[in-house]
């Protein structure tokens, strides 16, 4: 009972984790349809934002809550100008850009601050279910991981800003006729979906060792949750996340982690091919 | 100049500029800078093997470097088993090649379209990346030889003169095997492209509708594609193992399949000898980098990308091939019928 | 001549989430046939060629080619049994020239030294020969149209599927399409979407009329241009 208890919550912190790295590339591929892939970098200037803070006295949760994502929005204002605004449309270039992107914030970084592994403690407290403890940090994630999903769709579906993005997104020129710039909302929303993969380095930073090529191991994660997520932001997520999140799990509790991550892996490759479209190409059809 | 570079005398060209080179270059220079050079054919060959795929029959694979290692560890392993060379490399190109036939059919027939194969090809090659590299305990060996995990397989042999195995190759005799195999690798495929099958292919690349109209199977020339590029990939990744006499996960990596992407698109997306060049030339770039510290080779890597995809999109032959173009006016309108 | 339909649909049914497209189309065309197919916009005339070239599965019902069930094949197959279509958006290999657009039709089907006349010849027939080393992309419309004409009858189909050839052209270039199709109708068989009704007049035998997916009437064209209900699908409540 107990074990499978712990299992439960196992379970539960692995898909709020896909859940926490990949909305920022959900609203970016969702919205856009751009595939960013220095997201990772994203993620890993997130984690350094909320480390620095803390060194400079920020308390942790404000270091991750709000400085990681506001640094990294302001980062994503900065390549969509320059970067991204260029290649609308050209998906596998817009792919090689931010590929070339990745390269140099790791480069950049590295040569900053040298390849010395930083890091934040994860905050104290654990309780415990029979003979095994649960930190307190990994149910803050799951709450939080819950409360992302439910303010991202309020965003969308109750503001008017969240309609109007997705009005743009379906139809851009029509709502430059409604005299909307598409420019702007292209801007805001790549920026909010970088803070979004900045708040996930941020969130993440205690739990893994921070080094400036950490992005690429939650890219290949966020990308493959996305994807095989298919085109709704929310319902795609959710369930790749949660198909994803159990059989890396449950993979991992039969082996090794190491071989969890290939299960995941696996279980991507083989989905991908059953539906090309992603999960919510076929099902949940038209869900946000 | 687009007519002249596709007819047989630009193959011929290239080919014979290339036996000069390789026949004078061990005069010319030391074993070492021979050594440096030797690694530049060697990643040249990789090169190849994406451009093929890519640029002629437009399959966008995100993790060449799967068939790379693949090749890398098969060589590795076979030779530490069977103590002669010649099997060994046949399987360095076979298996890769098996695999790229497995991999391609399962993408293919499933009509996936770019994207989905990017990420695909992508996640295999990771997929390769973190299984071998948690195999270090001793119980991960095939026959005699230890996978290695993230240490690697160490003291790999050399290949020898086929069926004596005391007899290795020495540095210029295994340039010569890598430069001559780039150099008919290159030959062999400009004929094929120039081929029925070829035409095939890239009419596929061009309108893949129009081509299954026509009464093309376009997944079976994808596949015999992409399986190509498998094996060069995989003798690339043989010559690899050799070259250094030790090979690790870092084959697989995300950072290697990038690096093949670079090379391509600096060359030039649709030519042969355009990521050649590219190659050798971000190769030689990152190690002048490496001997300084101002500059991160990541950066300086990341920055060319970028500055390619935006300003200088075609690379750097098809762009020179326009400038001369444009000097010298007029078209060199060789037809192109028989 | 056989008794064999060269093409037929039985039953054929193509349902699209709650879109009825094709109902229940009992259609047949005999060798050396030309039939045009018209109809008012979001009859399924389109939906209903692309079951007959495989690019579109079914719901339900068969298609037919000399006897032999094609329904739902795999989309290089009806090339391969001797069915050439020609796409309502042009579909040709654009950076390649007219020539080599015409040689890989010709190629697939003769070897290469007959391929290379075939290919000569065809460009002569649709009169395209003072282009064939024209970037097939950069033509104009009603150019690209004739390439697409000349790369279909290049393979020799016994059965050529085209969906408004005429579309996009000016009143010459459509008499003269006319006359390219009243030709290649002397050796092979034609199925042809139109809207333009005085292009149909052209060239017509017989006309199948398709409304809501369904087949209304067939019949001669004087026959189906006077019929009252095809005045109406098409002209609403007006006469024409």
């Amino acid at each position: 009972m107990d074990l499978a208890l712990i299992v439960s919550v196992q379970v539960l912190y692995a898909i709020a984790t896909l859940v926490i790295i990949s909305s920022g590339l959900a609203v970016i591929f969702g919205m856009m349809r751009v595939i960013n892939l220095a997201h990772g970098e994203f993620l890993m200037l997130g984690a350094y934002s909320a480390i620095f803070a803390t060194k400079a006295g920020v308390n942790l949760w404000i270091a991750m809550l709000v400085v990681a994502p506001i640094c990294v929005g302001l980062f994503g204002i900065v390549v969509e100008r320059l970067i991204i605004r260029h290649l609308y449309g050209r998906m596998v270039d817009t792919m090689l850009a931010t590929w070339g992107l990745s390269l140099l914030c790791v480069g950049l970084v590295t040569s900053v601050i040298g390849n010395t592994t930083s890091g934040v403690s994860t905050p104290e407290g654990s309780f415990s279910i029979g003979a095994y403890s649960v930190s307190f940090y990994t149910m803050a994630l799951i709450v939080i991981a819950v409360v992302l999903l439910f303010a991202i769709r309020w965003v969308l579906r109750s503001t008017d800003w969240g309609l109007i993005a997705r009005g743009t997104m379906q139809n851009p020129g029509m709502a430059d006729v409604l005299g909307i710039s598409p420019t702007r909302v292209y801007s805001i929303t790549f920026a909010v979906g970088a803070a979004l993969s900045g708040l996930a380095g941020g969130l993440l930073a205690p739990v893994s060792g921070v080094v400036p090529t950490m992005g690429g191991s939650f890219i290949a994660k966020a990308f493959i949750t996305v994807i095989g997520g298919g085109s709704a932001i929310l319902a795609g997520t959710v369930s790749a996340s949660a198909l994803f999140g159990l059989i890396n799990q449950l993979a991992t509790f039969i082996t090794t982690p190491v071989f969890g991550e290939v299960a995941l892996f696996i279980a991507a490759v083989v989905m991908l091919r059953m539906l090309p479209q992603g999960i919510t190409g076929r099902f949940f059809k038209g869900s946000l | 100049m687009t007519a002249f570079r596709e007819s047989p005398w630009s193959a011929v060209l290239v080919m014979l500029l290339g036996v000069m080179a390789t026949l004078a270059i061990p005069q010319w220079v030391d074993d070492f800078a021979l050594i440096q050079i030797t690694i530049y054919v060697v990643m040249a060959i990789l090169a190849i093997s994406q451009a093929f795929i890519w640029g002629f029959s437009g399959i966008l694979c995100f993790g060449q470097a799967s068939f790379f290692g693949l090749g890398a560890y098969t060589y590795a392993l076979a030779v530490v088993n069977m103590g002669e060379s010649t099997m060994p490399v046949l399987l360095a190109i076979a298996l890769p090649g098996l695999f790229a036939l497995l991999l391609g059919y399962f993408m293919f027939y499933g009509r996936l379209s770019d994207v989905y194969m990017g990420v695909i090809t992508l996640t295999v090659s990771l997929i390769f990346f973190n299984s071998v590299n948690s195999t270090a305990g001793p119980e991960w060996r095939i026959g005699n030889a230890p996978l290695g995990g993230f240490n690697g397989i160490p003291s790999i042999p050399p290949i020898n003169f086929p069926g004596n195995p005391e007899d290795p190759l020495d540095a210029i005799a295994f340039f010569y095997l890598c430069a001559f195999s780039l150099i008919a690798i290159y030959g062999g495929l400009r004929w094929l492209i120039s081929s029925r099958i070829g035409h095939v292919i890239v009419a596929i690349k061009e309108n893949e509708q129009r081509a299954t109209l026509l009464g093309f199977d376009a997944r079976a020339f994808k596949l015999f594609a992409f399986t190509l590029g498998g094996c060069i990939a995989g003798l690339s990744g043989c010559f690899f193992a050799n070259w250094g006499s030790f090979t690790s996960p870092t084959v697989f990596s995300l950072g290697q399949s990038a690096q093949i992407i670079v090379w391509v698109i600096v060359g030039g997306l649709g030519t042969l000898v355009g990521p050649i060049i590219g190659s050798m030339a971000i190769q030689w770039l990152t190690t002048q980098i490496g001997t300084q510290q101002t500059f991160n080779s990541n950066l300086v890597l990341g920055v060319i990308l970028v500055v390619f995809v935006l300003l200088v999109p075609k690379g750097i032959i098809p762009s020179l091939g326009d400038v001369l173009q444009k000097l010298f006016g007029k078209k060199v309108a060789k037809g192109e019928d028989a | 001549m056989s008794t064999v339909p060269l093409i037929e649909t039985r039953n054929l049914n193509m349902r699209f989430g709650g879109v009825h497209a094709t109902r229940d189309v009992n259609f047949k065309l005999s060798d050396g046939e030309l039939r045009c197919i018209i109809g008012p916009n979001g009859a399924g005339k389109s939906t209903f060629f692309k079951q007959l070239t495989g690019q579109l599965r079914p719901t339900s019902g068969q298609v037919l080619f000399r006897g032999k069930d094609i329904t739902g094949c795999q989309p290089h197959v009806p090339a391969r049994l001797g069915i050439g279509i020609k796409t309502q958006v042009p579909s040709l290999f654009n950076g390649l020239s007219v020539w080599e657009n015409v040689w890989l039709s010709a190629c697939r089907v003769y070897p290469k030294a007959k391929a290379l006349e075939v290919t000569r010849d065809t460009l002569e027939r649709v009169g395209l020969t003072h282009l064939q080393k024209s970037t097939t992309g950069l033509l104009a419309h009603g150019q690209r149209q004739w390439v697409e004409l000349a790369v279909v009858i290049a393979a020799d189909p016994s059965l050529i599927l085209l969906d408004e050839p005429a579309a996009g052209m000016s009143d010459q270039e459509v008499r003269r399409t006319a006359d390219l199709i009243l030709e290649i109708n002397k050796s092979h068989a034609l199925i042809v979407v139109e809207h333009d009704m005085s292009f149909i007049r052209m060239i017509a035998k017989m006309v199948t009329v398709f409304h809501q997916g369904a087949i209304l009437t067939e019949d001669l064209p004087d026959a189906v241009m006077n019929n009252p209900t095809v005045r109406q699908v098409y002209l609403g409540k007006k006469a024409a």
